[in-house]
């Protein structure tokens, strides 16, 4: 009996620790959605009264959908994102494979070579990999986006899934190539299902800073049609007037997709969690 | 069918010599038991069997054929591990029949080899259910009908007994041992549980630190062991070593099973004290302290009261003793 009472206060006590951190953490973006709705006035003069009749205002969604291409920007983001992301884990799973199931010269070397992406920021060579894209012809391209956030993305892929691979039973792949299966099939079949909530984890991990970046679209691909939500944006961050109404709608649209995507990764990992592995 | 030879086979894992150098015969429909401490490579070596490791030197021939450079799954073997190795997202009957589908057999085959599998392991209404949906017997048992389905030339199994709770143990060795009986194929067995070896064997190969120490069946290993390590690993309890000095016998140890001393009040050869008593119903051990030898096991017939602390005094079977010199090996 005071066992169960004892347990529920507990259980109230970190509710509560966890619903204030929630809170604490959506706050800017509750702020952003509201004033967003907002006339501009009204987002001086009140920004934290929710939108009514009164200050009821959609110009900063007009103004967003009316000026440049804005679906058109949604749709390289998104491209970048989920293609880059797709390499990232395809690669970097497969390299993790490679890196803890097979003994040969130099894999020790290569993994620490592969990590050291994760101490040394991409952008430090960022005139490098300009001149490179200038000399390729890709310049103005989603793909020169891709190429380089692949490789952002795939240092702590690499790490990540490597340690997670190691822990899955040399039992199972044994079984696998005693029972005829190609090293293929017991890599997609048997060892990914089984890391399927570290992939969404490192998904994760990868998708928010590329969504979020300025930096590789304003040097890579600041071009009209490359340009990509973060990029697109900042046409209402003027120097001396900037246009409030209109980035708050843009930000607002901007969370939508990364939202999305966010829930379908989340649920593979608490799925890979609950669902839990034969031993 | 099923005859295996192994000549100076030896493994390497960079620096360290896991495998130093092993002979071994093991002939048709024979159940060989490979049973050492863990460590001593038991596994290893039946994983170079399999294929799943390759031999630093040495070959590995099945039935004539050299195999030690084949892939596992033209080798003709059939493995169960330790830890089930069940596929998790397929059904009992495509974990039994995914060997036979990837070897391009036709369906009516397939099927007939998975129903015998599944009548001779009585596991019929379990093969649309997946492993996680089993318990451990029963997971096991999907393991080894797996191994079946496959009729290879050779079986090999990795500890299959060790993650099931004791009861389940005997009975799957039980069916283990009916399995061997009813298909009469070449098995081999790794075990650290010498009763496990004793009870199913045919051949136990008994392994230390990567060295074959003796071969034999195991009436043989336990009449006639090789050296101390043998003498002490076979047989349960263990095997007494006494000081040869202090009994006036040869050489510098004297080993003496449990089952060989027997224990009395008033006389013998060998006085002691009493240090504690376990009473298992059926049979009495008596743990008796007696200097200079240490600490000495008595094995009793039914039940016997020994109180801690009381002298007693103990006589071996002098015809049952064996004789070990100062590095361990056996005098004759
Ligand atoms: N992949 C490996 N790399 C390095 N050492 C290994 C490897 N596999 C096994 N060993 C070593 O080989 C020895 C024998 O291991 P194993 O065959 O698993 O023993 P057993 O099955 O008898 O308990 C152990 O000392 C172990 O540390
Ligand atoms: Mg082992």
């Amino acid at each position: 009996m005071s066992k169960t009472r004892s347990h529920a206060g507990r259980s109230i006590a970190a509710h509560a620790i966890l619903i204030t951190y929630t809170l604490i953490a959506l706050f800017p973006v509750f702020v952003i959605v509201i004033n967003s709705f907002k006339s501009r006035r009204a987002i001086f003069a009140e920004p934290l009264m929710p939108p009514m009749p009164g200050n009821w205002d959609l110009v900063g969604y007009t103004t967003v959908l009316e000026q440049g291409d804005f679906f058109q920007y949604f749709l390289n983001s998104m491209t970048v994102t989920v293609a880059s992301l797709f390499f990232v884990l395809l690669f970097g799973a497969m390299a993790a494979f490679a890196l803890s199931e097979y003994r040969f010269r130099g894999n020790l070397l290569m993994g620490l070579y592969l990590a050291l992406g994760i101490m040394i920021p991409i952008r430090l060579g960022t005139v490098a990999i300009l001149e490179l894209m200038v000399s390729a012809g890709l310049v103005n391209t989603l793909t020169a986006l891709i190429l380089v956030y692949t490789a952002q993305g795939l240092p702590l892929a690499v790490f990540i899934l490597s340690e997670f691979m190691r822990s899955v039973s040399d039992d199972l792949k044994n079984a696998g190539r005693i029972d005829g299966l190609s090293e293929y099939r017991i890599f997609f079949t048997l060892v990914l299902p089984l890391v399927r909530p570290a992939m969404a984890t490192v998904a994760v991990f990868t998708m928010i800073p590329i969504w979020n970046d300025l930096w590789f679209p304003l040097i890579l691909a600041p071009s009209e049609e490359t340009k990509t939500i973060t990029l697109g944006s900042q046409v209402f961050i003027g120097q001396f007037v900037t246009n409030w109404n209109a980035v708050l709608a843009a930000l607002s649209l901007a969370i939508v997709p990364v939202l999305v995507l966010y829930l379908i990764f989340s649920r593979q990992l608490i799925r890979g969690i609950t669902a839990g592995a034969v031993k | 069918m099923g005859a295996l030879t192994l000549s100076q086979v030896t493994k390497s894992f960079g620096k360290t010599d896991v495998i130093k150098g092993v002979d071994l015969h093991v002939a048709e429909g024979e159940f060989c038991v490979f049973v050492g401490p863990s460590g001593c490579g038991k596994s290893t070596l039946l994983r170079m069997i399999a294929g799943l490791e390759d031999v630093s030197s040495g070959s590995v021939t099945l039935d004539g054929r050299d195999i030690t450079d084949e892939a596992p799954a033209k080798r003709e073997i059939a493995m169960v591990f330790q830890t089930y190795a069940l596929y998790p997202h397929l059904t009992v009957r495509d974990n039994m029949s995914l060997a036979l589908k990837q070897a391009g057999e036709p369906k009516a085959a397939i099927d007939k080899a998975t129903a015998r599998a599944a009548a001779m392991l009585a596991l019929d209404p379990y093969l649309d259910r997946r492993p996680s949906e089993l318990s451990g017997g029963q997971r096991q048992r999907v393991a080894i009908g797996r191994a079946i389905v496959r009729t290879p030339k050779l079986f090999l199994f990795d500890e299959p007994l060790s993650n099931l709770d004791a009861a389940l143990r005997v009975q799957t060795r039980i069916e283990i041992a009916r399995l061997h009986r009813d298909l009469g194929a070449t098995m081999i067995y790794v075990t650290h549980d010498q009763v496990e070896a004793m009870t199913l064997a045919d051949k136990i190969v008994v392994l230390r630190a990567g060295i074959v120490e003796q071969v034999g069946s195991p009436m043989e290993l336990y009449n006639n062991p090789a050296n101390t390590f043998v003498a002490g690993f076979i047989g349960s309890p263990q095997m007494n070593f006494l000081k040869s000095a202090a009994l006036g016998e040869r050489g510098e140890s004297t080993g003496i099973r449990p089952e060989h001393l027997t224990l009395s009040r008033e006389t013998g050869t060998i006085p002691g004290t009493v240090s504690h008593v376990e009473k298992l119903g059926g049979e009495t051990l008596v743990y008796v302290r007696a200097e200079p030898h240490g600490l000495l096991t008595v094995r009793l017939f039914g039940e016997h009261d020994y109180a801690v602390d009381e002298p007693v005094h103990m006589t071996p079977d002098a015809s049952r003793a064996f004789h070990f010199d100062a590095a361990g090996l056996r005098l004759r």
